[in-house]
């Protein structure tokens, strides 16, 4: 087993940061005083303000419904949102680490991102992160928590309020039932299908995120200690603990498409593929996924959705305040709004982008609820059960270590 | 008096190098410095040679070398001998005259918009193959063939060839208008020469000489190529420049180190591609004596050259014209599914839904244009003015020095100067940024017009008492004005393109119609692609078609202008 050789070194600022996750919650944080005590306060402070959100922009359903939530802001609270289109969360992040060694603790240029995963843990170990502010704001009482514990356990990480919860994804996989009448539901399965049609499956190139969480998917099922994913990478057991990883794909790259010489950049290049009739399989974070291309014309009405019967990688993503943030109440009230039913209802809709919730509709006023009911049951959308199904994500250090890893192996 | 204004016009000629040279040089410092350790905005000032050790430890880096190296060089080989083939065969007949005009227009059509369309052509599910499946094919889903994206890069190869051989080609049209061509041939075909061996033998030679820049310029923007080595180039490894670009946007620091050392690993590979180049050259230099000394007047030589240039040339026009066309067609596709040759329902909602976006995006790409322009001219022209001495000289090479280097090699490294100033992601960095381009450019384009302006016009004036100044504003420019207003099309739409230097100055808070269309490449919605590369696309024709018919409106009413 072979690996990068710098592995170790590559990773220190990862190392130790759970232990930093868990101190820093007792330091407050300098500047989280300055906030006005009252919600009707922060609002009013917020009037006014240019909100920076870094979001990545590479999908134009997601722009559309920011620019959306932007018209709301300015209409309602008088604040301008300008979105920052990133093609990689990760640059937001080297700006702020950069912003942090060269002291520039105001006048940030970022104050809303849009993160998970290892970005936040980055950022929450690095101190790039103002917080905790969730019990700020007042919808935060509306998500479920309970029944979707990935909207306070970031990839294993406690989120301790440094982040605000904005929705969840799972990854999905769609296909067209006129072409593919009983697709694989197992990774077993999907061995076999790919054997049997060679050159119609692919996966984004690990790297991309979509792509790591198929990693993650398969090592999550046929690695022998679970636990072991929960914890940091171990470096002298990570070969031994991935083998079966790279056993498997090595039997399923050669018939994947284009014989696995190239892969598709992203999931909405996969999913091209899957309009484009070249691939009979595609898989994506957002189970509306399909539910859209057949909204919007791109894909047949027989498109269906489902999860692995063994279920599928679940987490949830969020908006965090960078540490240098020059517009946190407008930041605030931005988070706030996204948590509304109203904006959570809007952001579900397949039509506008199909993204799940994350609030518990319980929770919500009937007049509120009747905001989701409007949005129907589409026969693209994968069925409850199948969206019960779920695995959680393992620990932000596999992201690398297995992206890096599979780099090694498969695009050297 | 004199030697007061003097010392004014020499202070005020050093303002063009000046400004492309210092966020150059600044910015080859912020990618060499790193390579080897120092990177004072990141509390690293020891020097070591870990970033370079990461770089040739990690896996992809052999594989990238390879693939960039091959794809810009074979490029660059396969574009200048398919411009002098393609001149070769047609320059003696009556339309090469006419060629100015659709080659002007193929060049305007951004690489961005140009790769987008390309790879729609090509791909086993795109518009080629849509047209003979499932009938003439057989093909009833789209087969496996690796064509777009392949891991030997070839098809990348292939797009920068075609792209850039008509821009060589309208580069030997212009360097042909200063060598004595006609006469020269007419005496070697009275030896018994046929017009391709005599073009190849003696004028292609001359000619050379002169283009040897925009040469260079091409093999440094293949090697660095950015915006068509993300749609057309291999994806596990792609090309260094997109390890780079990659490696500079993660949050991992000691990244940062190795991606600038694969800055400077680009920069090295481009010196290293010319340097083989130079050594190709006299190579073919040689062989072309041997082909003199053997004196034959005509073979199947000739033949070959010119089927080769015409191939390659008619090629080219061929599928910049169909990616416009493909792009046109998706902007106002409805459903629109393989195996359909043509969409099976038409619709404007991707125009109406995009207009909002569209007209803002295209008010910050024509603004920063026609700023970034407006300044390019005045700094040129005043450049130009202060080195004339009446005589012809030679373009200077340091205002070319950015085309001449990979965009990555130097842009990722001028951000480390623009953060520790505060100033990065403003809209003034992105102008002086595309300053860096849109100069070399417009000084290219006025120089030869420069030189060819009759001294005696500016002699006459002088001695009438016309100071410098008076004499430059009111006779010079005048004289220049369609040159100038041909540049400033060329400025525009250089500026429109940039991709890679909006994106690192605006520290992508500067969104572009380039920039959007790229962003949009991989994987976002065709329709609402097409829409935005479409508007890209436009803007350059504009300005081409506005320079023409301001200087024939103008030419109609002015006897004696330079054309």
């Amino acid at each position: 087993m072979h690996l990068p050789l710098n592995f170790p070194s590559r990773r220190t600022i990862l190392i130790g940061f759970t232990a930093i996750a868990v101190t820093s919650c007792s330091k407050p944080n300098p500047s989280a005083g300055a906030l006005p005590g009252t919600w009707e306060e922060i609002m009013a402070a917020a009037r006014g303000q240019t909100v920076r959100w870094n979001a990545w922009a590479g999908d134009p359903k997601i722009n559309a419904y920011i620019t959306w939530v932007a018209e709301i802001l300015r209409s309602r609270f008088d604040i301008r949102l300008e979105h920052l289109k990133t093609d990689n969360t990760a640059s937001g992040v080297t700006r702020l680490i950069a912003d942090k060694t060269a002291k520039r603790t105001s006048e940030g240029s970022i104050d809303l991102m849009w993160i998970n995963g290892e970005n936040f843990a980055v950022a929450k170990q690095q101190g790039l992160l103002f917080g905790p502010f969730t019990d700020r704001l007042p919808n935060f009482k509306l998500v479920d928590t309970i029944g979707k514990p990935s909207t306070i356990l970031d990839f294993t990480l406690p989120t301790l309020g440094f982040e605000s919860p904005w929705g969840m994804a799972q990854i999905t996989f769609f296909y067209d039932q006129a072409r593919l009448p009983n697709p694989p539901r197992s990774l077993e399965a999907l061995l076999a299908f790919a054997t049997k049609r060679p050159g119609r499956f692919t996966y984004p190139a690990p790297g991309d995120f979509v792509g790591v969480t198929f990693l993650k998917q398969i090592l999550s099922e046929l690695c022998a200690d679970k636990d072991a994913l929960k914890r940091q990478v171990n470096p002298t057991e990570f070969p031994a603990m991935t083998a079966p990883l790279w056993d498997y794909l090595e039997r399923l790259h050669p018939n994947l498409w284009r014989a696995a010489q190239a892969f598709p950049p992203d999931y909405p290049a996969l999913m091209r593929l899957l309009e484009d009739q070249e691939v009979d399989l595609a898989l994506a974070f957002n189970p509306a996924e399909g539910t859209t291309g057949v909204t919007a014309g791109r894909l047949p009405p027989t498109t269906r959705a489902y999860t692995l019967d063994n279920g599928t990688i679940t987490n949830s993503h969020f908006v965090a305040i960078p540490f240098n943030s020059s517009a946190r109440e407008g930041a605030l009230v931005t988070a706030n709004f996204l948590l509304s039913p109203e904006a959570q209802a809007r952001k579900a809709d397949p039509k506008v982008w199909g993204d799940p919730g994350v609030l518990e509709l319980s929770r919500l006023t009937p007049k509120d609820r009747t905001l989701f009911d409007a949005i129907l049951d589409h026969p693209s959308m994968p069925r409850p059960e199948d969206q019960a199904r779920a695995l959680p994500e393992p620990h932000p250090s596999w992201h690398l270590a297995l992206s890096e890893a599979w780099r090694a192996r498969f695009a050297a | 008096m004199t030697r007061h204004s003097g010392t004014r016009w020499w202070i005020a000629g050093q303002l063009l190098p000046l400004a492309l040279l210092l966020p150059t040089g600044f910015g080859l410092l912020g990618v060499l410095l790193p390579t080897f350790g120092f990177h004072p905005g990141l509390n690293e000032t020891g020097f070591s040679l870990q970033a370079i050790n990461a770089l040739t430890g990690d896996p992809s880096f052999g594989q990238a070398i390879w693939t960039t190296l091959i794809s810009g060089l074979g490029g660059a080989f396969l574009s200048v001998g398919a411009a002098f083939g393609f001149c070769a065969s047609i320059y003696h007949t009556p339309w090469f005259k006419r060629l100015r005009a659709p080659l002007s227009a193929a060049l305007a059509l951004p690489h961005v918009s140009f790769a987008v369309g390309f790879a729609f052509l090509l791909a086993p599910s795109g518009f080629l193959a849509r047209l003979i499946s499932p009938e003439i094919s057989g093909w009833q889903q789209p087969p496996d063939f690796l064509i777009v994206g392949d891991p030997w890069a070839l098809c990348l190869l292939i797009g920068l060839a075609l792209k850039e051989t008509l821009f060589l080609v309208l580069m030997i049209i212009s360097a042909l208008g200063q060598v004595r061509a006609d006469a020269m041939v007419r005496t070697a075909q009275s030896y018994g020469y046929g017009p391709v061996r005599a073009f190849m033998l003696i004028i292609a030679p001359q000619i050379y000489r002169q283009i040897r820049i925009p040469i260079s310029a091409v093999i440094a923007s293949s090697v660095g190529s950015i915006d068509l080595a993300l749609v057309l180039g291999p994806s596990a490894p792609p090309t260094l420049a997109v390890l780079v670009l990659n490696w500079f946007g993660d949050f991992d620091l000691e990244l940062q180190f190795q991606a600038a050392a694969g800055a400077s690993t680009l920069l090295l590979i481009s010196l290293v591609a010319i340097g083989i180049w130079d050594v190709l050259e006299r190579l073919t230099g040689q062989l072309g004596r041997l082909w003199i000394w053997s004196g034959r007047r005509s073979g199947w030589a000739d033949i070959a050259i010119a089927a080769f240039g015409q191939s390659v040339a008619g090629l080219s026009l061929f599928a910049s014209l169909l990616s416009v066309l493909v792009l046109l067609i998706w902007s106002f596709a409805g459903q629109w599914q393989w195996p359909e040759a043509l969409p099976m329902s038409w619709s404007l909602s991707h125009w109406g839904s995009s207009m909002a976006a569209i007209i803002k995006l295209s008010v910050t790409t024509i603004g920063l244009a026609c700023i970034s322009t407006l300044l390019a001219l005045i700094l040129c022209l005043i450049a130009l003015e202060a080195r004339d001495k009446g005589g012809r000289s030679r373009p200077q090479i340091l205002p070319l020095l950015p085309l001449l280097l990979p965009q990555a090699s130097f842009l990722f490294g001028v951000t480390i100067l623009w953060s520790a100033l505060h100033w990065d992601g403003s809209v003034a960095i992105v102008i002086w940024t595309h300053l860096l381009f849109v100069g070399p450019y417009i000084y290219l384009s006025l120089h030869g017009p420069f030189q060819a302006l009759d001294p005696r016009s500016a002699l006459t004036a002088r001695t009438l008492g016309k100071t410098r100044w008076a004499t430059f504003l009111e006779v010079k420019i005048p004289l220049l004005f369609r040159p100038i207003v041909t540049a400033a099309a060329i400025g525009f739409s250089v500026s429109v393109t940039l991709y890679l230097p909006t994106l690192v100055a605006g520290a992508g808070r500067i969104s572009t119609l380039a920039t959007e269309t790229l962003a949009l490449a991989s994987g976002g919605d065709r329709k609402t692609l097409g829409v935005i590369a479409i508007s890209l696309t436009v803007l350059p024709f504009l300005a081409l078609l506005a320079s023409l018919g301001l200087s024939d409106f103008v030419a109609t009413r002015r006897k004696g202008l330079l054309i």
